[in-house]
């Protein structure tokens, strides 16, 4: 059981918490691998896909994970949600919840859009990102995929570089790193700065080359191209001088450092191709923890006992 | 009609007096003034021991949303709501639908109050057309059909030369302009302030310097154009701390500041969006706040607003980002100010009186009420002892945005006189006054 009825924020869960999905998600690997990849674990429980902004990878990652736990899946949003009508948050919620659901997977442009949800229904809510707030499952993926590589977590170095003030993964991967023992550093251009470090605890700089031989993992962050408001950045190719992870850059790195990236990435501005499909990256090991991880925050939230999976 | 007030605590700094008097209004007026004053026959005699009594209180900053927005709020119901929080006046913000920023748009508002019979609307006019910074809106013809002061209030002016225009010629009126600082190239798209409860809460922030440069580019200007300035719901530190320099320097600078932005800090705002906290300008750190109180004790900070800002629930129960600024604050302010400032000693029933009374009428120009013979019987009583538990119910508002629902606080009005009538009578609202 975790000590969370939904899955809004890294912040409120506990050490306890993290490992449980961790494990838990690790033993649905059995299922993956499988030719049959499917468990009865929810079979007959409804869970709503409310999309409210564009994504690809994060649904589909979702979609598969509920249909390898046999739950039935209702898909809303874009431009078929009533919201986009202008029906408001609370009514759209209050008459999906009328027809007994058992669970909302939430993505949102606007931050606190999954709380608000909670609100309106008795259903769990898991937030599927919500504005450049949270995105608690790309958290758990990038953590089971980070300790899969090492074993632990504790005492990890951990380098999360770029558009920190548009990312919600930030907001999501640094709680909980934090609170499996890692230790963060924030690496990014003035203009992309966090507004205060301190409250996740951690060092910002802008200079790169001057982190990246101490730690780990090298975390790239997406570019927001779409989320760019008064020209932050001066073009693509100082970006990609400055903060982009390169050949030269990645020759910094520890021997035994990992690349992360939430993707989708921007090829040459904060990644090179040479880097992304090299050795050290990790980047498609975490599409496939996507999957695990948010089959084991969907098991556990709608009641799945961490070690009760034997099918 | 006449009242006889039996042993109330007067207060009136206008009149060095704090002392436990008897007070008689006869019509419009007060009659009489003194330690004992024996009733006449006819005479409604109101026991007001334990009670204070204090010139009538304004709030210089509320928002009514009539014409345009009457769903929110109407004259008639905002009145209710200044009446039931103990005020005999309010100066009522030009963002109406259209905007007030013409004479016959500034006399309806005037007609409107009267009709209802309850408190003094004192309308502010724009002071651009449609408020929009571009154009000087007719002024003098609004000074003429009773405007109480000028302001743009919702945006600041954002061009510097636009601002300097206005104030060079509002200077000719005797009326100050009340400033909305904000710059919003530096605020922009902002919903909470900017630091800690940005970076926790996700979202924009709303930075202190957009505020803080703007009241000092106000400031210059006014050392310029010898208009007088009113800043308008200082929510900063620094910006008192301006503020305090410019009168130092003996500019006609003045200042409020709201109760939510006293009592409250960006810490308030939590994981559960509670979208009553959403404010222009945001709610700062808890050391701005503590630094507000100390700026109205000081007497930095001239006066006590709320900015009371009515919307209706659908506006407020949806997404942070997307839910409407501002809260309803004139049935709390007075208790607010009680409980968190005159009974923790941070500020005298003197200073109270100055903040809510004397300094607001004597910014928007308005004859002084002194509690004296002779003088116009606006006046407010309130029991500072009674406890008062805040709920949605609580409110003659059309709306119930509160920032203070769930909060038990002490000091409510039980009486109010406008013009000598007791529109306000043991706490309950009498239109036209008590029969």
């Amino acid at each position: 059981m975790l000590s969370v009825k939904h899955l809004i924020d890294t912040n409120s869960l506990t050490r306890d918490d993290i490992q449980q999905i961790l494990d838990t998600a690790q033993s649905f690997e059995a299922v993956n691998n499988r030719d049959i990849k499917k468990v009865p674990a929810l079979r007959g429980r409804t869970i709503v896909n409310l999309f409210l902004e564009p994504s690809t990878r994060t649904r589909s990652s979702f979609e598969l994970a509920e249909k390898r736990l046999s739950a039935d899946a209702l898909n809303m949003g874009g431009s078929t949600s009533s919201v986009v009508k202008g029906e408001s948050l609370a009514d759209t919620i209050q008459t999906i919840d009328a027809m007994n659901v058992d669970m909302f997977i939430c993505r949102a442009r606007l931050a606190g859009t999954p709380q608000k949800i909670t609100e309106h229904t008795d259903a769990v809510v898991i937030n599927a990102g919500d504005g450049k707030h949270q995105h608690p499952t790309q958290a758990m993926l990038d953590l089971y995929t980070i300790r899969k590589n090492f074993g632990h977590l504790d005492g990890l170095k951990v380098a999360i570089v770029g558009d920190l003030s548009h990312s919600r993964v930030v907001g999501s991967l640094v709680p909980a790193l934090k609170t499996m023992g890692a230790e963060v550093v924030l690496v990014g251009p003035p203009t992309f700065h966090v507004d205060d470090p301190s409250w996740f605890g951690c060092y910002q700089t802008s200079h790169f080359d001057e982190v990246i031989g101490d730690v780990d993992v090298v975390y790239m962050l997406r570019v927001q191209l779409e989320r760019m408001e008064g020209a932050p950045i001066p073009s693509r190719r100082e970006y990609n001088r400055l903060w982009g992870l390169d050949e030269r850059r990645s020759k910094l790195m520890k021997p035994e450092a990992i690349i992360c990236h939430p993707g989708p990435m921007n090829r040459g501005m904060e990644i090179n191709s040479e880097v992304a499909d090299c050795a050290r990256s990790r980047i498609l090991d975490q599409v496939n923890a996507g999957v695990l991880t948010r089959m084991a925050a969907m098991y556990l939230l709608l009641g799945g006992d961490s070690d009760g999976i034997s099918a | 009609m006449a009242f006889l007030l039996k042993g109330a605590r007067v207060v009136d700094p206008q009149l060095n007096l704090d002392a436990v008097l008897d007070v008689r209004i006869d019509g419009e007026t007060i009659s009489e003034v003194a330690a004992t004053v024996k009733p006449q026959e006819g005479d409604t005699v109101i026991d007001a021991k334990g009670k204070v009594l204090t010139p009538g209180l304004v709030d210089m900053h509320v928002h009514f949303r009539d014409p345009g927005f009457e769903y929110k709020e109407t004259i008639e119901t905002g009145s209710r709501a200044a009446v039931h929080g103990g005020f005999t006046d309010v100066a009522t913000m030009p963002n109406t639908n259209p905007v007030t920023d013409n004479g016959p748009a500034v006399r309806f508002q005037i007609d409107r109050g009267n009709e209802v019979g309850l408190i003094h609307v004192r309308p502010m006019g724009a002071l651009t057309k449609g408020s929009k910074g571009q154009e000087l809106a007719e002024i003098g013809n609004m000074v003429d059909e009773g405007a109480s002061a000028f302001s743009d209030d919702g945006h600041g002016v954002q061009s510097a030369g636009m601002m300097r225009t206005v104030m060079e010629y509002v200077s000719q009126f005797d009326r100050v302009v009340a400033a909305h600082c904000e710059i919003e190239s530096i605020s922009a798209g902002g919903v909470v302030n900017e630091g800690r409860a940005s970076t926790r809460l996700g979202m924009f922030g709303w930075p202190a310097l957009g505020e803080e440069l703007e009241i000092s580019r106000d400031i210059d200007l006014c050392r310029l154009t010898g208009c007088p300035l009113h800043i308008c719901h200082i929510s900063t530190g620094r910006g008192a701390e301006l503020v305090r320099a410019a009168k130092k320097e003996g500019l006609p600078v003045t200042a409020e500041v709201c109760p939510h932005h006293l009592f409250l800090s960006e810490d308030d705002i939590t994981d559960t969006y509670n979208t009553n906290l959403k404010m222009n300008p945001p709610l700062r750190t808890a050391e701005d706040a503590l630094a507000l109180q100390a700026a109205v004790a000081d007497g930095t900070v001239d006066c006590i607003v709320t900015d009371h800002a009515p919307h209706a629930a659908h506006e407020k129960d949806c997404e942070w980002e997307i839910s409407y600024f501002g809260c309803i604050g004139l049935e709390t302010s007075l208790p607010l100010m009680v409980t968190n400032m005159v009974r923790t000693n941070k500020l005298s029933y003197t200073g109270l009186v100055r903040a809510m009374a004397v300094n607001p009428r004597r910014i928007l120009r308005l004859e002084p009420v002194k509690i004296a013979a002779g003088y116009k019987a606006d006046l407010t009583l309130f029991d500072p002892e009674k406890k008062v538990q805040i709920t949605t119910e609580y409110f003659e508002s059309k709306s119930k945005n509160s920032a203070f629902i769930g909060a038990e606080l002490y000091g409510v009005a039980t009486d109010v006189f406008v013009d000598g009538k007791r529109v306000l009578a043991n706490e309950v609202v009498v239109p036209g006054g008590e029969k």
